[in-house]
C-alpha cells in the first residue's frame, strides 16, 4: 500500500484544486445570483429563484453526470465539430453550479438580515447602486453568511468524491484503483476517509478562526 | 431534444422509484430510530456518554458518503470474517450495503439535529416536568421529545431531502434506482441531455413534494401548540459552524426570521 503514497498525493492535490477551484467560482457566481435574486424586475428574479429551487433539488451526481455526458454533446454541438469535455471540467462546473445554488440561498439571506436603513442611508449620500452594494451591503453581511458558508464549504470538500465517478483522479478515485489492484478494500477506503476526515477537519478549524476575527459585534439573545 | 427518447425516458425511469423510495425511506426510518436514544447520549452532560456518541457523528459527517459506501461494500465484504458467517448473505446484495451504508449516514446527521432540539428546549419545562415527579424516562419521552421534533423539524426536513438526493449514490453500487436506470438508459441510447433531465426532473418533484408535505405539517403543529416560544428561542441561538451541510437551511431560516431582520 506504501507504493501508492505518490498516488495519494496526486489524488489530494487534485481533490484541493477542484474544491479551492469550485468554491473560488461558485462563490462569485452565487454572489452574482443573490445580487440578481434581490432585482426588482420581476423576470430576473423569479428566474434566479427557479436556479437554485432547481440545483438544490437534483442530486449533485446527477449534475456531474449530466454536465460529463452532456458537456462533451452540447460542446459538438455548439462548435460544429466532436470535442470531449474531460473530468477535470465537468466536474468543477458541476461543483460550481451545486455551490453557486445553496451559496446564493445564504448570500440571499445575509443580505436581506442587513438592515434596510443601511442601504437607505448610503443612498442619501449619494453612493452609486454599485457603490452601494460593495462598500455597504456586502461587507456587512459577510459575518452574517459566515458560518452557513463554512458548512457549504464542508459539504463541497465531500462531495469532489463524486467526481471520481467519471473519472478524476482525486482521493476517492486512487482508493478505488489501489483497492482493486491490490485486491484490499479495507485498508485504501479506510485511509481515504482518514485524509477526508482530515481534509474537513481542517477547514472546520479554520473556519472557526476566520469567524472569531469576523465575528458579530452584536449577538441578539 | 429528441422527443422519442424523452418519452423513453419517462417511461423507462419511473419503474427506478420505487428502488430510490425503498432506500430513502428505510434508511431514514433506520436513522431516526437509532438517533433518538443517541441525541440523548450526545445532549448529556456526562462526557463519558456523549464523547462516544460525538466520535461517531464527527467520523459519519466528515468524510463522503460515497467512501462510506465503499467501504461498506467493497471493504467489509471482503473481510474473511464476514464471507463466512450468515452476514454474508446480507453483505453481498448491494442493496443492504446501501441501506447500511446510508442507515449510518443518516443516523450520524440526524442525531445532530435532534441533539439541537433538545438543547434548544426551554430548561423551565424540563424543571417543571422535575417538579410534577415526573422520572427522567418519563420527562424526556412526554415533555422533551415531542418539544425537540417540533423544534427540529425545519432542520430534519433537509436531512431527509439530503438523504434523497443522497440514494443516487446507490447507483455506483449497481443498483438501478431512478440514477442507475438513466445511467444504464444513457449507455443505451447515447442521449445523455433527455434522460439526465428527466431524471432530475423526478427527483426535483420528489423534492418539491416532501417540502409541502413537511410545510403542511408544520403549520399543522404550529396551531397545535399555542406557544411559539420554543420556536423563537432556536432561532435567537447564532449558527456555529458544523460538518453537517443539510443543516444549512434551519440556519438560514432562523437568519431570515423577523426576530433576526430588525438589528
Amino acid at each position: 500500500m506504501y507504493g501508492f503514497l505518490d498516488q495519494f498525493i496526486l489524488g489530494l492535490k487534485n481533490t484541493l484544486f477542484v474544491f479551492f477551484l469550485s468554491c473560488a467560482l461558485g462563490t462569485i457566481l452565487g454572489l452574482l445570483i443573490a445580487i440578481l435574486r434581490n432585482s426588482r424586475r420581476k423576470p430576473i428574479s423569479a428566474s434566479m429563484q427557479a436556479y437554485t429551487g432547481v440545483i438544490r433539488g437534483v442530486p449533485e451526481l446527477l449534475i456531474i453526470l449530466l454536465m460529463y455526458f452532456g458537456g462533451t454533446a452540447l460542446l459538438s454541438a455548439v462548435v460544429g465539430r466532436y470535442i470531449e469535455i474531460n473530468a477535470f471540467a465537468a466536474g468543477v462546473t458541476a461543483l460550481t453550479v451545486v455551490f453557486s445554488g445553496y451559496a446564493a440561498e445564504i448570500f440571499r439571506g445575509a443580505i436581506n438580515a442587513v438592515a434596510p436603513g443601511q442601504r437607505e442611508a448610503a443612498m442619501a449620500l449619494g453612493l452609486s447602486r454599485w457603490q452601494v452594494w460593495l462598500l455597504i451591503i456586502i461587507p456587512q453581511m459577510i459575518p452574517i453568511a459566515l458560518p452557513a458558508f463554512c458548512n457549504l464549504c464542508i459539504s463541497l470538500i465531500k462531495d469532489t468524491s463524486l467526481i471520481s465517478v467519471v473519472g478524476l483522479t482525486d482521493v476517492m478515485r486512487v482508493a478505488y484503483i489501489g483497492a482493486g489492484s491490490l485486491r484490499a478494500p479495507l485498508p485504501f477506503y479506510l485511509a481515504a476517509s482518514a485524509i477526508y476526515l482530515t481534509l474537513t477537519t481542517l477547514s472546520l478549524l479554520s473556519f472557526r478562526l476566520i469567524e472569531s476575527r469576523y465575528s458579530l459585534p452584536l449577538v441578539k439573545g | 431534444m429528441n422527443t422519442a427518447i424523452v418519452l423513453e425516458a419517462l417511461l423507462t425511469l419511473p419503474r427506478g422509484l420505487i428502488l430510490t423510495l425503498a432506500l430513502t425511506i428505510a434508511s431514514l426510518a433506520a436513522g431516526f430510530a437509532v438517533s433518538i436514544p443517541l441525541a440523548f447520549l450526545r445532549a448529556s452532560s456526562n462526557p463519558w456518554a456523549s464523547a462516544p456518541v460525538l466520535a461517531y457523528t464527527y467520523a459519519f459527517r466528515g468524510t463522503p458518503l460515497l467512501v462510506q459506501l465503499f467501504l461498506i461494500y467493497y471493504g467489509i465484504g471482503q473481510l474473511s470474517l464476514v464471507r463466512q458467517s450468515f452476514l454474508w448473505s446480507v453483505m453481498r446484495e448491494p442493496f443492504w450495503c446501501a441501506f447500511i451504508a446510508f442507515t449510518l449516514n443518516s443516523t450520524a446527521h440526524t442525531t445532530e439535529v435532534l441533539r439541537g432540539g433538545i438543547q434548544a428546549v426551554p430548561r423551565g419545562q424540563v424543571e417543571a416536568a422535575k417538579a410534577l415527579g415526573l422520572s427522567g424516562f418519563h420527562t424526556a419521552r412526554l415533555i422533551v421529545f415531542p418539544l425537540t421534533i417540533r423544534i427540529a423539524l425545519p432542520a430534519y426536513v433537509n436531512e431527509v431531502i439530503g438523504m434523497l438526493k443522497a440514494s443516487s449514490l446507490a447507483s455506483t453500487i449497481t443498483l438501478l434506482e431512478i440514477t442507475g436506470l438513466s445511467r444504464q438508459l444513457v449507455s443505451e441510447t447515447f442521449a445523455p441531455y433527455e434522460v439526465f433531465i428527466v431524471a432530475g426532473a423526478l427527483y426535483l418533484l420528489l423534492t418539491v413534494l416532501i417540502t409541502q408535505a413537511f410545510q403542511i405539517l408544520e403549520t399543522h403543529w404550529t396551531r397545535a401548540s399555542t406557544s411559539t416560544a420554543d420556536a423563537t428561542s432556536m432561532s435567537k441561538r447564532a449558527p456555529k459552524p458544523s460538518l453537517a451541510p443539510r443543516e444549512l437551511d434551519a440556519e438560514l431560516h432562523h437568519r431570515t426570521a423577523p426576530s433576526q431582520t430588525q438589528q
